[in-house]
């Protein structure tokens, strides 16, 4: 346990030594936001104040809460992990008394939580200071986004380590990584809340795990869902997370027989 | 290939070997035509789903910005095959492995240029062009000779400004290194931008995306044009005929930054 403790605060220290690329990523987050604010907006005030359920000020609090969290999941599949098994580096991954999931995983909750503080608070600061958007005043919503939030996180982890780790039989995974991003983005609500999809959709989207990665972090934060609603959400998260890590699990081992190195 | 010789010859060779490198495993590039195609099919989604909700959207129906959508794409795709890899470019400096291309006697822009085509890219052109076909013939454009006159102006000035993007973003790689994100936001953002009826754009923005990077230019200019329609405050619709003043602008602007970018780079040491 205090190994992986460490490799948290490990990817922590990384993230945290590279100060311009937050500020760089917090500039790409602010241009995202104000584009995805300018056409949301729009689609309320097109709507006649409510749409899905969302006035103005909850439209723009999931667009900054959004655009704040982004950082913290992976919604875009890159993982190093399908490199290392293609040029081999996977053996020394092997070769540590680590387990290789859970060893990354705490590596990459370590690396994004980081983002909360050059990126997560500043987008959420520009959206109240700019926007209509408002937050709920009372703790249990920021107690309960919490959880979810790592939830999210750990699940947006599993699942990518689930695409990349089928490089031991396919050794090249771009494709699949493609797939990831375009469906993450899209069912996670990205770019357009998962509740102004048409009913048929929200049904496709409720049977992946990619709402559980951001919707349900970005509901209960904006306080849009409270009490057992919340609760029930995370317990989807819960259950996405155990079946994705225990898939990876599985396939770790397999892939891990089925490996070949070349050289000495 | 008994023409391989002039000035062009190594740039030809080399992207033909590109060519034949991605199509040997066949499978593989399948999958990433088919994955490819789904990015563009998704993003029309997120289109479609607002407009799910709502009839009109910054004055433009659905059929009108699927106009908008496939002319955006149609030129970022196209500029994406031609210099997307551009975006390697941190990598290269991070390794190291830039030196390398400084050591060959051909210019760096035009050697990083040739460096890698992605084929898969392919499939987000034909889907730009499919939808621009599929939103003349449902908004009834006519194609007369002034709706081919836009559509000639439209289309290479609009590959030309995403083009000019990625060498701009290239440009300014050279300073922040392990920043891409930030120039990012103005290609992929403006990517983005540019599939949108840029009258939803709050102020800033529509300084920013039409006129800094001018990729109001690339689909909701052009559309406004060969769909007869009026322009927001800022945008008015005759403006669409000047979109090879903007893809200038733009290059002019792409090739300063990497000029600069280069002259600041110090090499990898060693």
């Amino acid at each position: 346990m205090r190994v992986f403790a460490r490799l948290l605060t490990a990817g922590f220290r990384q993230r945290s030594a590279y100060l311009g690329a937050a500020w760089g990523r917090l500039a790409a987050n602010a241009t995202f936001g104000f584009l995805k604010a300018g056409i949301l907006g729009a689609t309320v005030v097109a709507a006649g104040g409510s749409v899905g359920g969302y006035d103005l000020a909850q439209m723009m609090a999931f667009v900054w809460l959004g655009q704040g969290l982004l950082g913290a999941v992976d919604l875009n599949g890159t993982d190093t992990l399908a490199r290392r098994i293609r040029t081999g580096d996977v053996a020394v991954d092997f070769a540590r008394p680590l387990d290789l999931q859970l060893s990354r995983l705490a590596s990459f909750l370590g690396e994004r939580l980081f983002s909360l503080i050059p990126r997560g608070l500043p987008s959420i600061a520009i959206g109240l200071a700019l926007t209509p958007m408002t937050l709920p005043l009372a703790a249990g919503p920021y107690l309960l986004g919490a959880v979810a939030l790592v939830l999210g996180m750990a699940l947006s982890f599993a699942v990518v380590y689930l695409v990349q780790v089928l490089a031991f039989w396919l050794v090249e995974v771009r494709g699949l990584q493609v797939l990831y991003m375009s469906f993450a983005g899209f069912f996670s609500g990205l770019f357009v809340p998962v509740g102004l999809f048409p009913g048929w959709l929200q049904g496709v989207a409720a049977a992946t795990p990619f709402p559980s990665m951001l919707m349900t972090t970005i509901e209960i934060v904006s306080g849009r869902v409270t009490g057992s609603g919340a609760l029930g959400l995370v317990a989807v998260q819960v259950c996405w997370l155990a079946g994705a890590l225990a898939a990876g699990q599985v396939l770790t081992r397999q892939g891990r027989s089925r490996l070949e190195i070349q050289g000495g | 290939m008994a023409e391989a010789r002039g000035p062009l010859a190594p740039y030809r060779a080399v992207l033909a070997s590109r060519v034949r490198a991605q199509t040997a495993y066949r499978v593989s590039f399948a999958t990433d035509l088919a994955g490819t195609g789904l990015v563009s099919l998704v993003e029309l989604a997120e289109i479609w789903v607002l407009f799910h909700n709502v009839p009109a959207l910054g004055r433009l129906t659905f059929p009108a910005v699927l106009l908008v959508f496939g002319l955006a794409e149609l030129t970022f795709a196209t500029a994406d095959l031609l210099v997307g890899h551009l975006d390697n470019l941190p990598t290269y400096l991070r390794e190291g492995t830039l030196d390398v291309f400084h050591l060959r006697p051909q210019p760096l822009l035009a050697q990083l240029a040739t460096s890698d085509i992605a084929l898969r890219r392919l499939t987000r052109i034909l889907f730009g062009a499919g939808a621009v076909v599929a939103a003349l013939v449902v908004n009834d454009v006519e194609l007369d000779a002034r709706a081919v006159a836009v559509l000639l102006v439209a289309v290479p000035s609009g590959i030309a400004i995403y083009t000019a993007m990625f060498v701009w973003a290239g440009g300014a790689q050279f300073f922040l290194v392990h920043a891409a994100e930030t120039t990012n936001a103005f290609t992929y953002g403006g990517r983005y931008a540019g599939s949108q009826p840029a009258s939803v754009w709050p102020g800033p923005a529509r300084v920013v995306f039409g006129f800094l990077f001018p990729v109001a230019f690339t689909g909701y200019l052009p559309a406004l044009l060969l769909l007869g329609l009026p322009g927001p405050d800022w945008l008015p619709t005759w403006l669409g005929w000047c979109a090879p003043v903007a893809a200038l602008w733009m290059w002019m602007f792409a090739l300063g930054t990497w000029r600069l970018g280069v002259r600041h780079y110090q090499g990898a040491g060693g």
